[in-house]
């Protein structure tokens, strides 16, 4: 089988069977606990860093400018002397704030984002955890984020801060439902919570063509309401530029405003993960019905590159929404919700239900 | 050295988060700051489950308390409340009492804890899978649970419906609150 080819846990296995000989068992957990740990820190900034040059440069083309371009080639270095720039900044002490709510509040939103970046399956056995709940669980974290916002705001002591975070917190509670129902609606479809199975049971065909129209109108939902839990435009009017100032994080600078900055992009690459290991395959390769020679042609492509590909592509979706449509009213973003949102993924729920027990789908 | 499993240690040491935070929520002069506190200790109970592998109750706790009641308290502090508030300290009796009576709960309780024989059960841990746990809601057989299932479904609905009903403004109702 060509599909085992770059299967990794193979070589975790090795690297597990290796620590556990030298420094028995229970070292060798800490020790394999330290290392995913410090490696998924390292992944989690540097992707954070590739999302925000990959915005300028989108933003730019979209709004006709070149975007950075003097750091280094295609200005590829711009996000790295952003990154130095955020850490050798002050640290602004708010006199009269809740200083250790101020302190705590962006290292909750940071966790929340974090747990669920540690479910999402990168290639075969290339991912940290993987519980039989793992869509779930991802809910679960991703939940914690708005505890995170809800306190930055208030522990600020400005007006701003508070109406950005009271703003947000409607949203995202809102929009949690869209995301839990489209995810509903195809876990009908898989029968499992756990992502590696959602996966493998796509490997003759990605989702959103074997789950006909409900897999398309679920992918769809889950992209406008995911935009809107991750807080991005359209649905920024928590943080609201031109109007908040910057919402919930007015208050917050140097390396703690990173730390949002970072969240911010962060749970957009988990939304983007969640949207292509659902609909899109997950790591799995493009196969094309009977096309022998085509197929053998794509699994030789490594999984982790068709996984990121894949994300990469959600994310420009997602970047697209942000830069060609306006900012949403309170009012129209609740009412989108609640009176469009929730009532297409309640149906396209039951649509889902009645294709699965008649046996339609492929 | 006393040595400690893996298991132990993390145990040992969402033990102590727990504890310590549960101090603080109810000695904290500041509503928010209890109310964050009280977070850390429902995600110390969520690591528990966790531990024991139960991870449908791990998320389910983190889901509902964490991200659901917690959300809710915040809520209604942001709505209502001012950085600067502070709680008065309370007065010197009612510290008394109030010691008092929490340490006679934890004495009580310790009681009955170190007085009953735990023994190791030879069952093996039963299987606690999302899809059993699923299955087992849904039946209706002997170890089935679709009839509380349901009656909880009707009450969670009559619980929106009364919320609706409460938050709805009449017209006329209006009009007399802007001329009060």
């Amino acid at each position: 089988m060509t599909g085992n080819a770059y299967d990794f846990s193979i070589i975790t296995k090795n690297i597990d069977q290796y620590l556990v000989l030298h420094w028995g068992p229970s070292m060798a957990a800490t020790l394999e606990l330290v290392l995913v740990g410090v490696l998924y820190l390292l992944i989690y900034a540097l992707v954070g860093l590739l999302l925000v040059y990959a915005e300028r440069r989108i933003c730019a083309f979209i709004q006709c400018r070149l975007g950075p371009n003097r750091v280094g080639p295609q200005g590829i270095f711009q996000t790295i002397a952003d990154f130095i720039k955020l850490l050798l900044k002050e640290n602004i002490r708010i006199e009269r704030a809740d200083k250790l709510l101020f302190f705590i509040a962006p290292f909750i939103i940071i966790v929340g984002s974090f747990l669920a970046f540690g479910t999402l399956p990168f290639a075969k056995g290339l991912h940290a955890l993987d519980p039989d709940i793992g869509l779930f669980f991802i809910m679960a974290a991703t939940s914690l984020g708005v505890i995170g916002i809800l306190l930055a705001g208030w522990s600020s002591n400005s007006k701003y801060s508070l109406i950005g975070a009271m703003r947000s917190g409607a949203q995202i509670v809102s929009y949690e439902l869209s995301v839990g129902l489209a995810m509903v609606t195809m876990v009908i479809l898989t029968g499992t919570l756990q992502l590696s199975e959602i996966i493998e049971m796509q490997r003759d065909g990605w989702f959103i063509f074997k789950g006909h129209i409900p897999a398309l109108i679920a992918f769809v939902i889950l992209l406008i309401a995911g935009t809107a839990e991750t807080n991005r435009g359209p649905f920024d009017l928590a943080e609201a530029e031109s109007e908040l100032t910057a919402g919930f994080h007015t208050e917050y600078s140097g390396i703690k405003f990173a730390f949002f900055f970072l969240a911010e992009y962060m749970n957009m690459f988990v939304l983007a993960a969640v949207a292509t290991t659902l609909f899109l395959g997950g790591w799995m390769p493009l196969h094309l019905g009977n096309l022998q020679a085509f197929n053998q042609i794509m699994d030789f492509i490594p999984p982790l590159v068709w996984f990121l590909v894949k994300v990469f592509a959600v994310i420009y979706i997602i970047m697209l929404f942000k830069w060609t449509y306006p900012r949403l009213r309170i009012d129209q973003l609740l009412s989108l919700e609640w009176k469009y949102l929730l009532p297409i993924n309640l149906f396209n729920l039951i649509l889902m239900s009645v294709i699965v027990l008649l046996g339609l789908h492929f | 050295m006393i040595s400690l499993t893996f298991h132990q240690a993390v145990f040992y040491f969402f033990s102590a988060v727990i504890v310590i935070f549960s101090i603080l929520t109810v000695t904290s002069r500041r509503i928010l700051r209890a109310a964050t506190y009280l977070l850390f200790v429902l995600l110390g109970t969520a690591a528990f489950y966790f531990l024991l592998n139960y991870t449908f109750m791990g998320a389910m706790q983190i889901t509902l308390y964490a991200g659901g009641i917690v959300v809710l308290i915040i809520f209604s502090i942001l709505l209502t409340s001012h950085v600067g508030d502070k709680f008065e300290p309370i007065g010197a009796g009612k510290l008394i009492v109030s010691l008092l009576i929490s340490l006679f709960g934890a004495g009580f309780t310790l009681y009955v804890f170190l007085k009953t024989d735990f023994t190791p059960s030879s069952v093996g841990l039963p299987d606690a899978s999302v899809r059993k746990i699923g299955n087992a809601l849904l039946s209706y057989q002997r170890d089935g649970f679709v009839l509380p299932f349901e009656v909880v479904s009707l009450l969670l609905l009559a619980a929106i419906v009364g919320a609706i009903v409460i938050a709805r403004k009449e017209p006329a109702d209006n009009e007399n609150l802007n001329n009060e």
